[in-house]
């Protein structure tokens, strides 16, 4: 199958003769019996891990493998903020190389990621988070990522319809991105799905990883619900399901799943063009092309398989914001939904080898790995292609647990993201 | 809304009343514990997608610390019981038995 390249002249073409001659974005084949790597998992992380497999380490005898839809998982659920503003010099790395990628993903992979990098602020309201906010401020520019810290006046100016007074806690300042942004998270997941699939790697979907098989201390292949297939290597990137997929293949993570959750209004007029975190009273929001206003807050504290979280944090989170912006006070809430996400106790991923050989996992992106997708996919790929971590998936193993050498991001992210 | 039975004051209490303490019965490293055992007692968790032992906090009620035994798939609650407890009771295993045939209490992590 040939992949149709889209532009605007196809757009032209298709117009004439009904869109009869778009095809399939990518192919659905049946299992190969072996594949030199299997990837589990094909939400953002997995897909771009078996893409840069593909096109940047030569890799192509290569499998993803999803119980599901592909993106059907935290990918097709998040809020799709993108950001790079954190504290630690590791985080910085990878979520700038990530948002670096964003930057020209559409083109990389001829797929409208619809990229914007409209600006993120994360509000201060308390005088302990503004010395936390101006010290990421100087932490990010010794590691390159433009931010600044902006006062009130600056915050009311780029986001006119906020309340920067109170009434428990007036905005005190802001650290503020201006290349942060959104992304439109299902295009993300198909872009790499179909750059992945021209590049004749297989995705199947359906297809649940039932058991790890291992010899002598190496993965050797697995089993699915459309058969055993063996495998050279294997890379785990099932986020919420870590856990399960660890316990299939013998050792036990430092992450828990729990549920979290958001919302989105009916659609209004364009009212708000930045996102805006208020981590403080725990909410944020911005607004989506459609015009609904996107909305997130807090994670369960307890652990959860549900993908559907509970009521009171979607009180807790439009409580907090309706402070914020009281305009939104009479919306409508359309749509709820929750996705399990694999939390770790610095709140920072797991990019790393096991202690099963040959097996790799991409885990523990937690509340805010949507902005990782490219970096994440990119570094796992090197690990998985070489068998040891680069650079940038180095500080990320799992070996830090036991050093503790933590990459402590649990302040810069203090709200769900 | 989840709402566990807090089996000190008798409360049936919503989970805004409590605060959740994570996996139970982990068994408790000390001075001389090997690295490996300690950094698993720290940090690594069972965290199954099913039967879950865990501990709670009837924070906003008599404060006292307890121990559950919940599904995290379908948040069915099996029941709870005193924190002293170093196994969870029969009455427990036989609640998780009756949805799960053939359980058994996997010991002290
Ligand atoms: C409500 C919500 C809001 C969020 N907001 C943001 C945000 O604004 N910005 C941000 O950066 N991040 C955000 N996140 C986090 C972000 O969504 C995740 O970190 C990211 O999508 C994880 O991607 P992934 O590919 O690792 O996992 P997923 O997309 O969850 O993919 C994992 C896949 O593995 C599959 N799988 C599991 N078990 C098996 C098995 N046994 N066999 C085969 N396949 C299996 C699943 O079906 C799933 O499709 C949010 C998350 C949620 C839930
Ligand atoms: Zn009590």
């Amino acid at each position: 199958m040939s992949t149709t390249r889209y532009s605007a002249f196809a757009v032209a073409r298709e117009a004439t003769r009904y869109h009869s001659g778009w095809g399939r974005a990518w192919r659905s084949p049946a299992p190969k019996s072996h594949y030199d790597v299997i990837v589990v998992g094909a939400g953002g992380h997995g897909l771009a891990t078996a893409y840069y497999l593909g096109r940047t380490f030569g890799m192509r005898n290569v499998a993803v493998i999803e119980k599901g839809w592909l993106g059907g998982g935290n990918t097709g659920r998040n809020t799709t903020i993108i950001r790079s503003n954190y504290l630690q010099d590791p985080s910085a790395a990878i979520y700038e190389k990530a948002r670096g990628l964003y930057e020209d993903l559409s083109q990389e992979l001829n797929m409208n990621v619809m990229f914007s990098p409209r600006g993120v602020m994360m509000l201060a309201q308390t005088e302990h988070a503004v010395r936390g906010y101006l010290r990421t401020a100087q932490a990010n520019a010794l590691q390159g990522i433009a931010t600044e810290f902006i006062g009130p006046d600056r915050v009311k100016q780029l986001c006119p319809i906020m309340n920067i007074e109170g009434p428990r806690y007036p905005v005190l300042g802001a650290l503020w991105q201006p290349r942060g942004g959104t992304a439109r998270h299902d295009a993300v997941a198909w872009g790499y799905a179909r750059g992945c699939s021209a590049m004749g790697i297989d995705i199947l979907q359906q297809c649940e990883v039932t058991a790890i098989r291992q010899k002598a201390g190496q993965v050797t292949g697995i089993e699915t619900t459309k058969g055993a297939i063996t495998c050279g290597k294997l890379a785990i990137v099932v986020a919420g399901h870590s856990g399960v997929l660890a316990d299939m293949a013998g050792f036990r993570l430092p992450v828990e799943s729990v549920a979290l959750q958001a919302l989105v209004s009916e659609p209004i007029k364009p009212c708000m063009d930045v996102v805006v975190m208020a981590n403080t009273v725990h909410g944020y929001m911005s607004q989506s092309d459609k015009g609904e206003m996107v909305i997130g807050g807090g994670a369960d504290g307890f652990n959860n398989y549900t993908q559907r979280g509970s009521f009171q944090h979607i009180e807790e989170t439009v409580r907090a914001l309706i402070e914020t912006f009281p305009m939104i006070s009479r919306l409508k809430m359309l749509r709820q939904w929750g996705g399990i996400v694999d939390m770790t106790g610095d709140r920072s991923p797991i990019i790393s080898k096991t202690p099963l050989g040959g097996c790799f996992i991409n885990c523990g992106w937690g509340t805010g790995g949507f902005k990782a997708i490219p970096g994440s996919g990119w570094a796992m790929a090197q690990m998985v292609a070489r068998g040891d971590p680069g650079p940038l998936a180095a500080p990320f193993g799992l070996d830090r647990f036991a050093q503790g050498r933590f990459i402590d991001e649990s302040v810069a992210a203090g709200v769900a993201h | 809304m989840l709402i566990l039975t807090c089996p000190y004051c008798g409360v049936a209490a919503d989970e805004t009343e409590l605060a959740p303490g994570g996996q139970a019965h982990l068994t408790r490293q000390g001075p001389g514990a090997d690295s490996a055992a300690f950094e698993a007692y720290l940090f690594h968790r069972k965290n199954p997608k099913g039967v879950h032992f865990e501990r709670w906090r009837h924070a906003h009620g008599c404060g006292k610390w307890f121990h559950a035994a919940r599904d995290t798939v379908t948040l069915q609650v099996f029941g709870t019981y005193p924190a002293q407890s170093l196994t969870p009771p029969d009455t427990i295993l036989k609640a998780i038995a009756a949805t799960y045939p053939g359980f058994e209490w996997e010991g002290e992590a």
